[in-house]
């Protein structure tokens, strides 16, 4: 374990909790363990180099891990049981991805892992390490939109639109495999997702919509 | 007295159209930011401990581990010694710590000495709820013994519906931050203007010192109108915690568990008819829970209200299941299920053609709707090929798949809520439109935006619509469809106002006066003569350095023609079941809506949609059960609540009923009405495509083959 | 959940050292797509969590002998993607496809498919593996129950809830399992056993066994085919299945399994149905009569007895599926 993850260690949320005063927005940006540079000064760790650093056990207690995320990596300091939805939610502040049944089933967090579709809620931030993490916040530049959330709005393929995040990851990591679907394509390809509102009809559409927007991916 | 009406449908350029969804972008790209999503500097996390049992006494509780543990600022408790229960998963106390995970480990440290009491958490058959059955005492209109003697043909049908559960994908909660006498408070909420009173009087604070902020809401449905007992809590843990923000949202379970539920219905009914099908007499014993408090008996028979000879009986079911909150139309799709299936089997027992039957009777309906629900028979038949498709009773060919049509029929008031907006026009020309209300997802954002901007004459992306804090002018709740008709009366009379004081402004630049210039095209112009106008922003340049607001109300005594009550709604399911294995498929929902004025169609459209979507679940598999033994909940998730999946719903059709005259009744409220019937159409489907009806929904394939071996025994 | 100290070693000899000889203190994370569910709701708290997912030797899918050799690790996706499985395994093309969440066959392990636990709702909920009060007494059979047995097997009420369990019994796979004292296998079907306590596993695993890798014998020459009655299209529970293997002599079956999933703590092999098909050419008919043979002997539950339906119309459909391929 370098020194550096040695003073993160000492940042974790559990070590600092006492601290009653002060809590300023530096300090909370401090005790949840984000770190203010989003790019960290070491490289990525490969997958295997990252399994390698954990064969002989971490935790319980927090630790420091490093999760690329957008393409960038992420420092941050968590307890192994922390999911890795809720350690972007809580520790990164990427709120795009939504927990909602939390158990694997409704597809609200979903996420793309190494190319494919996850339940964030049901993955540990621990284990997520090494993997290229792809939230809702990486699908498009700040000010620009991705063609799938463009088609949602196109179609209406919304309402609350809490589902919905997840609902375009998911249409995301579909199409990314899928570049010319079939509506029967998508209607099996979306099946891990659930909306309460009813817009499965506007979903429909705007995965079709996007398709072709995106030219087999090209676009994309 | 400015002219407050809208403008004719020919000449509509903004309202009438469809314009996207003006948050759309914002939540398709994951960056709007719902009030469970905030991060707030110094943000505590807290845990809930629930009960375990049904029905059960705090003996003793003890919290001091919990309070003692690294990372707890704060533990309240909700159930203290000697507080009864009355439900699995009611509060009993709550934790703040500064992560989720050691509120929860905390909560799992508070020791509570339980003394467990008896429960009663059933009620499908009412001859066994013993003393929990509270008789609302009997209803008779007319003669109804005569009518049953004297009756051709007697149905005599029993029907349920379970309860179920809202399941908001947003879990009710809310941050909250109590600062010296200043409460921050950011819930999930249907209700931005009222809620802030809510807390604020369960705080003994002036509701004044409530700040309410919200920008969106992940899905409501009804049960999002109060503070909540874990929003008041969380404010005190706040205070706890030296007035750092708390965040409480509930999890799934509890979410299921304690957030709201819709009541159950069951009954027994009894129908005297003619061999015409003509309705003579009603009979129904009818039953439901909801809760402690029961269930209150849904208004049956629905729609046709007025048959001559009736008599009611309703018991109330008091069971220890989280209390009942409003649930989209409360109480509607339970009549619509119970009565609408009561008229399909008296069809069959008939071997009429319902479509026929339903007709017949609509002479019972309420006047005003029956020329249009014989119009929307027509047109649901037309669209859902029902002459092609229709077959009698349980004819429906050799095969395993058996296809089948059914009938829901619906109504609703939805007239417009109290509210005010303001209404401010800026010497750049920029225009902002404020209203203490939200957007539950029905498009409320844009609808206001839509509103002003036609009033204006100006494009929408030229309106600023400012909803979501108790800041702005109090605008009514989400709740009972009453919110589109509401802000879009208090936006148009505002903005119809604050267009005036600019015409008074403008008006001798113009050479002439007020009551002779419009707002059209993005210009003030003289009436009929559009050579002499100015462009909005050289109209808005007079106003010097000053801007100028003004308010609408929309008074629901008067609502100025602007928004009225009452709407009829036709829908047809279309469906095929497998006998061999009861599994029941949708090929198509037709959804015929009645309607007023419409501000924008595939807003409204989506809506329709949505309603349908609902009633699939509600239908086909959704359920909340109870255990007899053990008192619990047992699937509050969302694997075994089952909800359909985008490959579950068929395909949808929606008319919409857009026409001049429908159009002069102003803008009734839509989103209820269209979840109404649906739960009777599939349900009707399938009994004729079986030939048998399931007595019970959601029609499960173990519920849909008892059926079918109780019709082959 | 509760805390717990997290490794992920990189070679099955160093997991094997990390698991404990006790159940309930280490669990093994494969997809965790069940493991992390019931660590939340505390029906697991183990004090260590040992990621098996950076062995290299229990992933991908290899040639063994005539038949294949899926890695414990695989995902359902990576055996869906399979072009062996695809051509000659449509019983376990089916079956995985029937997990209609690409999120779940994206996680979810071939392994941990079949290591998963009941879902029983009252196991789910705290009361245990076999669902008892505190009296021991099983709160299935009075309870609600329309998820649970066909055949019970007292005290298990409770549905093994695999759903590659019945194709690869059906095509008679093996498990292999390693150990501290080294390796062993097992056939699929003596995988699930029925646990001796509330507390105990419905695995013939030792807590310190870790399975890595299912061999499945050549399907060439074996129509084989999976039929799931499942309610949602979307991702649901299935709630009975039929899985068959012919082998054929021409156009006569020389034998066949026929292996029923979610209607017993374990899969059930339906025998009598089985011994119906031998030496016949399968028709519709049979088809039927071989579903209805299925059946024979449930002890439905009171909310179960549907699934007689379910077992006769799975199997026949099965059957029927298989039929139409040229194997």
């Amino acid at each position: 374990m370098s020194k550096h993850h040695d003073e993160l260690v000492e940042k974790s949320p559990r070590q600092s909790a006492s601290g009653e005063s002060g809590f300023s927005r530096r300090g909370f940006l401090r005790t949840t363990g984000a770190t203010t540079s989003a790019i960290g000064t070491t490289a990525l760790l490969t997958e295997d180099e990252a399994i390698a650093a954990q064969g002989a056990g971490m935790g319980p207690g927090a630790v420091p891990i490093t999760l690329n995320i957008n393409g960038k990596d992420q420092k941050l300091t968590v307890e192994p049981r922390v999911t890795l939805l809720d350690a972007c939610r809580n520790n990164l502040d990427l709120t795009g991805a939504k927990r909602v049944c939390d158990r694997g089933t409704c597809g609200a967090c979903t996420m793309i892992m190494n190319g494919k579709v996850v339940y964030a809620c049901t993955v540990l931030a621990i284990d997520a390490q090494g993997k290229k993490i792809q939230t809702i916040e990486g699908l498009a530049a700040e000010g620009k939109y991705h063609p799938i959330s463009q088609a949602f709005v196109n179609q209406d393929a919304q309402q609350c639109g809490y589902c919905t995040p997840g609902f375009v990851m998911a249409s995301k990591g579909f199409l990314d495999r899928n570049p010319n679907p079939t509506e029967e394509q998508v209607l099996k390809g979306l099946g891990g997702n659930l909306c309460r509102c009813g817009t499965y009809m506007g979903v429909r559409k705007a995965v079709l919509e996007a398709s072709k927007v995106m030219k087999g991916g090209k676009n994309a | 007295m400015p002219n407050y009406s809208w403008p004719p449908m020919s000449t509509r350029a903004v309202m009438g159209k469809s314009p996207k969804r003006q948050d759309g972008l914002e939540k398709a790209s994951g960056r709007a930011k719902y009030n469970s999503d905030l991060n707030k500097p110094g943000m505590l996390f807290t845990a809930l401990l629930h009960s375990p049992y049904a029905h059960a006494r705090v003996r003793s509780i003890d919290t001091s581990a919990a309070e003692k543990l690294q990372g707890v600022t704060a533990v309240r408790v909700m159930a203290a010694a000697g507080a009864e229960v009355n439900w699995q998963s009611q509060e009993v106390a709550v934790v703040a710590a500064t992560s989720e995970a050691v509120a929860r480990d905390a909560v799992r440290l508070i020791k509570v000495d339980w003394e467990v009491l008896p429960h009663m958490v059933k009620e499908d058959d009412l001859g066994k709820v013993g003393n929990r059955a509270k008789p609302a005492g009997e209803q008779v209109t007319g003669d109804p013994d005569k009518a049953f003697k004297e009756a051709d043909v007697v149905l005599d049908g029993s029907y349920g519906m379970p309860v179920l559960t809202h399941c908001c994908l947003e879990p009710h909660g809310q941050v909250v931050e109590w600062k010296g006498d200043v409460v921050n408070f950011w819930p999930s909420t249907q209700t931005v203007s009222n809620v802030g009173g809510d807390l604020a009087k369960n705080l003994e604070l002036p509701a004044t010192q409530v700040k309410v902020h919200q920008d969106h809401v992940g899905g409501g449905f009804g049960s999002k109108f109060a503070a909540d007992r874990w929003g008041i809590e969380g404010a005190r843990l706040s205070k706890a915690s030296g007035g750092r923000p708390v965040k409480v949202f509930l999890d799934r379970a509890a979410e299921l568990n304690i957030a709201g539920n819709r009541p159950s219905a069951y009954a027994k009914i009894k129908i005297a008819a003619k061999k015409d099908g003509t309705i003579t007499a009603w009979d129904s014993v009818s039953w439901a829970t909801g809760g402690m408090g029961g269930g209150g008996m849904p208004p049956i028979p629905y729609v046709y209200t007025n048959i001559p000879n009736k008599r009611l009986n309703h018991t109330a079911v008091a069971t220890n299941g989280g209390p009942l909150r409003a649930w989209r139309a409360p109480n509607h799709p339970q009549a619509s299920y119970l009565t609408c299936s009561a008229l399909e089997d008296l069809a069959a027992k008939l071997g009429m053609d319902p479509m026929v039957l339903f007709a017949k009777n609509v002479q019972y309906a309420a006047e005003a709707r029956r020329e249009t629900y014989l119009y929307q028979l027509k047109k649901a038949a037309e669209l859902s090929e029902w002459s092609k498709l229709w077959h009698r009773r349980g004819d429906s060919g050799s095969g395993p798949v058996k296809r089948g049509l059914g009938i829901g029929i619906c109504t609703w008031q939805g007239a417009g809520h109290a509210s005010n907006c303001k209404a401010t026009i800026h010497s750049d020309g920029s225009v902002e439109v404020e209203l203490g209300s939200q957007d539950l997802g029905t498009g409320t954002r844009t609808i206001i935006g839509q509103v002003a901007a036609e009033t204006l004459g100006l494009p929408l992306e030229a309106v600023k619509v400012k909803i979501g804090d108790n800041s702005y002018p109090v605008s009514g709740s989400s709740g009972g469809s009453t919110t589109v008709g509401g802000v879009s009366s208090s936006t148009r009379i505002a903005t119809v106002n604050v267009l005036e004081k600019l015409f008074e402004k403008v008006a001798p630049s113009l050479n002439s006066t007020a009551d002779k210039l419009e707002a059209r095209g993005g210009k003030i112009q003289v009436k009929g003569d559009a050579t002499k106008s100015l462009t909005w922003a050289a109209a808005c340049k007079k106003l010097g350095v000053q801007s100028i607001s003004d308010n609408g109300t929309n008074d629901q005594r008067n609502p100025r023609g602007l928004n009225t009550a009452g709407v009829a709604g036709i829908q047809v399911a279309d469906v095929s079941v497998d006998v061999e294995t009861g599994v029941v498929k949708m090929n198509r929902m037709v959804a015929v809506q009645d309607c007023g004025l419409i501000v924008n169609p595939k807003l409204a459209e989506s809506q329709v949609l949505g309603a349908c979507i609902m009633s699939v679940c509600g239908a086909l598999m959704e359920e909340r059960v109870m255990d007899a033994m053990t008192g619990r909940v047992l699937n509050p998730e969302m694997e075994f609540y089952k909800l359909a999946g985008i490959a579950d719903i068929g395909n949808i059709v929606v008319h919409m009923d857009i026409r001049e005259e429908n159009d002069k009744r102003g803008i009734v409220g839509l989103g209820e009405p269209p979840t109404v019937g649906g739960v009777a159409a599939i349900a009707n489907a399938v009994a004729n495509a079986i030939g048998v009806r399931v007595p019970s929904v959601p029609l499960t394939p173990d519920r849909v083959l008892a059926a079918l071996e109780e019709k082959r025994s | 959940m509760q805390a717990f100290e997290y490794a992920s070693p990189s070679t099955l000899k160093e997991a094997i050292g990390m698991l404990s000889s006790k159940w309930g203190e280490v669990d093994v994370l494969a997809g965790g797509t069940d493991l992390l569910s019931l660590m939340k709701e505390y029906t697991h708290t183990p004090k260590k969590v040992v990621n098996i997912k950076g062995i290299k030797e229990l992933g991908g899918i290899t040639k063994s002998g005539a038949g294949l050799k899926i890695g414990a690790t695989v995902t359902l996706d990576e055996l869906v993607s399979n072009a062996t499985i695809k051509s000659e395994y449509p019983s376990l093309l089916e079956a995985a496809m029937g997990v209609s969440s690409p999120q779940i066959r994206n996680m979810g392990t071939v392994g941990g498919d079949l290591c998963q636990r009941p879902r029983c709702w009252y196991f789910r909920q705290g009361f245990g593996i076999l669902g008892q009060d505190k009296n021991g007494t099983s709160l299935v059979p009075k309870g609600e129950n329309r998820f649970h047995a066909l055949f019970p097997q007292a005290p298990a009420y409770y549905v093994n809830a695999s759903s590659l369990a019945p194709a690869l019994i059906a095509l008679g796979a093996k498990v292999q399992v390693a150990g501290p004292n080294g390796n062993r296998e097992v056939a699929v079907a003596d995988l699930f056993v029925i646990p001796k306590s509330n507390s105990g596993r419905e695995l013939s695993l030792a807590a310190n066994e870790i399975v890595t890798s299912i061999t499945v014998p050549s399907a060439r020459g074996v129509k084989n085919a999976t039929y799931e009655v499942r309610q949602k299209q979307a991702l649901d529970w299935p709630i009975t299945t039929a899985s068959v293997a012919l082998k054929m002599k021409g156009s006569t079956v020389s034998s066949a399994s026929i292996i029923l999933g979610h209607v017993g703590p374990t899969p059930v092999q339906a025998k009598a149905a089985e011994s119906m098909l031998n030496g016949k050419s399968l028709t519709p008919d049979l088809a039927a009569e071989v579903g209805k043979a299925a059946a024979q002997g449930a002890q439905p539950l009171n909310g179960t007895a549907y699934k007689a339906q379910l077992v006769r119309t799975a199997v026949k459909r099965a059957l029927l599926e298989a039929l139409k391929q040229r194997a």
